[in-house]
């Protein structure tokens, strides 16, 4: 409600000639967001500098609208590409958090979809449907997760057309009201935005990103671990760097997510193997701490390099 | 004769802004808006057509004013107005209600008296619109 009171101040104000661009910058306290984004996600290096870039360019827009320079709104519509777990849904948060504060999104929200919010079963479910999604994330950030699936070559008939207009539409005439980030793996992106060249046109930043390398990786671990309040000992730390170049020629391999899934595994073993022996007096070290063997018996050592099937 | 009924009904008609302000304190207290729509004028007819469905966890007005945008475009003639549905326990009924769209020409009430025993006299009102039927009381 503030933000809105304060965006039509600005609208009526008469146009101011010079703005002071260190009270300006301190005002809408970005620097923090960024500050945070720099801290939380580790790597991720080009993917930050647009964010900043992005930042700063919308930091001179809201000011050219202060000095009535900037006679159209933005288009702040975005595309996150890169493999599975690098990033993009945390980012997304981040983005929505930002646009809030430079003022270019009304309430900041996230709304988080996939194809089966968006297409109907049937005829006629599609556009009621879609347009109920479009209505709640009126105001804030809508983040179409996986966006290729909305459209399926091979099925003419298929109702993720219907839902890619009705998308289109809105992306053009309330830019003001609602900011779409489509999200997904690269090669498939690439192909919904040739077979469907209208959304292309209207998304003003492509952001790619990056995988981790094995180092990134660790930290990431790391950091999950200390926020669970775990510590790796240093055998163990060795036996994960291990594991981390094994699991990354393995196929299924999704970045930080499965370094997640890696952890939650470990942690189920270590608490295992505590429980194991009923006898003993449990030290507060001791239930934070993640020995070698924890990590060494994953099935990732046993089945070796590159093979695939499960993935333990 | 201009009808008004609802909150604000002794101020003129809401400016869209207006309107928007208002939704938003709507959807700022968690209230669910409603857009209802009618050709029959009656103070006392309850019963009135809702535009598609209860609009439920919206954070912002514009999503509603583009409703209401099209809710006036399709029926631009008749009356039109938006509620706020409290859901939570306790109220569990609607707490605002105001009028957004009125037709053009509004053609007012007849007052028939009738004359029953003894010297009662029984008052009933009649719109001259409600003559006509459904969907043919305004113009179009």
């Amino acid at each position: 409600m503030t933000q809105a009171a304060t965006n039509v101040e600005q609208d009526d104000a008469a146009p101011v000639e010079s703005v002071d661009l260190r009270k300006e910058f301190e005002a809408v306290d970005i620097a923090s967001v960024l500050a945070q984004l720099d801290k939380e996600l580790i790597g991720l290096v080009p993917v930050k500098t647009r964010i900043r870039e992005i930042a700063s360019l919308l930091l001179v827009e809201r000011i050219r609208r202060k000095m009535a320079l900037a006679s159209t709104f933005p288009t702040l519509h975005m595309s996150f590409t890169g493999n599975p777990g690098t990033g993009k849904t945390t980012v997304a948060l981040r983005m929505a958090n930002i646009l809030h504060r430079l003022g270019f999104v009304r309430r900041g929200h996230v709304i988080s979809v996939t194809r089966d919010d968006l297409v109907g079963q049937y005829i006629g479910h599609t556009a009621p449907k879609t347009k109920e999604i479009l209505k709640k994330a009126m105001g804030g950030v809508l983040f179409i997760d996986e966006a290729y699936y909305l459209y399926r070559p091979e099925n003419e008939r298929d109702y993720g057309q219907e839902a890619i207009e009705i998308l289109l539409q809105i992306m053009e005439s309330q830019r003001e009201d609602l900011v779409v980030i489509l999200a997904g793996y690269g090669d498939r992106m690439e192909k919904f935005f040739q077979s469907n060249p209208g959304f292309r046109s209207r998304i003003a930043h492509h952001i790619d990103f990056p995988d981790y390398s094995e180092t990134e990786l660790l930290s990431i671990a790391e950091l999950m671990l200390s926020e669970q309040n775990y510590l790796m000992s240093p055998e163990a730390r060795e036996a994960f760097v291990r594991y981390i170049a094994i699991r990354k020629t393995q196929p299924l391999f999704s970045n930080a997510r499965s370094i997640r899934n890696a952890l939650d595994r470990i942690r189920l073993r270590q608490a295992n193997r505590l429980v194991g022996r009923l006898d003993g007096v449990l030290t507060s070290a001791e239930v934070m701490s993640i020995e070698a063997a924890d990590v060494l018996a994953s099935r990732v050592f046993s089945d070796g390099p590159g093979m695939p099937g499960t993935v333990a | 004769m201009r009808i008004t009924q609802g909150c604000f009904s002794f101020l003129p008609d809401l400016t869209d802004a207006q309107i928007t302000a208002q939704v938003q304190y709507c959807l700022d207290k968690g209230w669910a808006v409603n857009i209802e729509f009618t050709d029959d004028p009656h103070p006392r007819n309850t019963y009135w057509d809702m535009w598609g469905l209860p609009m439920f966890d919206l954070r912002d007005a514009a999503g509603i004013m583009r409703e209401l945008a099209e809710c006036r475009r399709v029926y631009g003639e008749r009356y039109i107005r938006i509620s706020g549905f409290d859901s939570s326990h306790g109220w569990e009924s609607v707490r605002l209600s105001f009028l957004v769209n009125r037709p053009k020409e509004e053609p007012g009430f007849r007052l028939d008296r009738q004359e029953s025993g003894g010297r009662n006299i029984r008052y009933s009102t009649h719109g001259y619109a409600a003559v006509r039927p459904e969907g043919e009381r305004y113009g179009s």
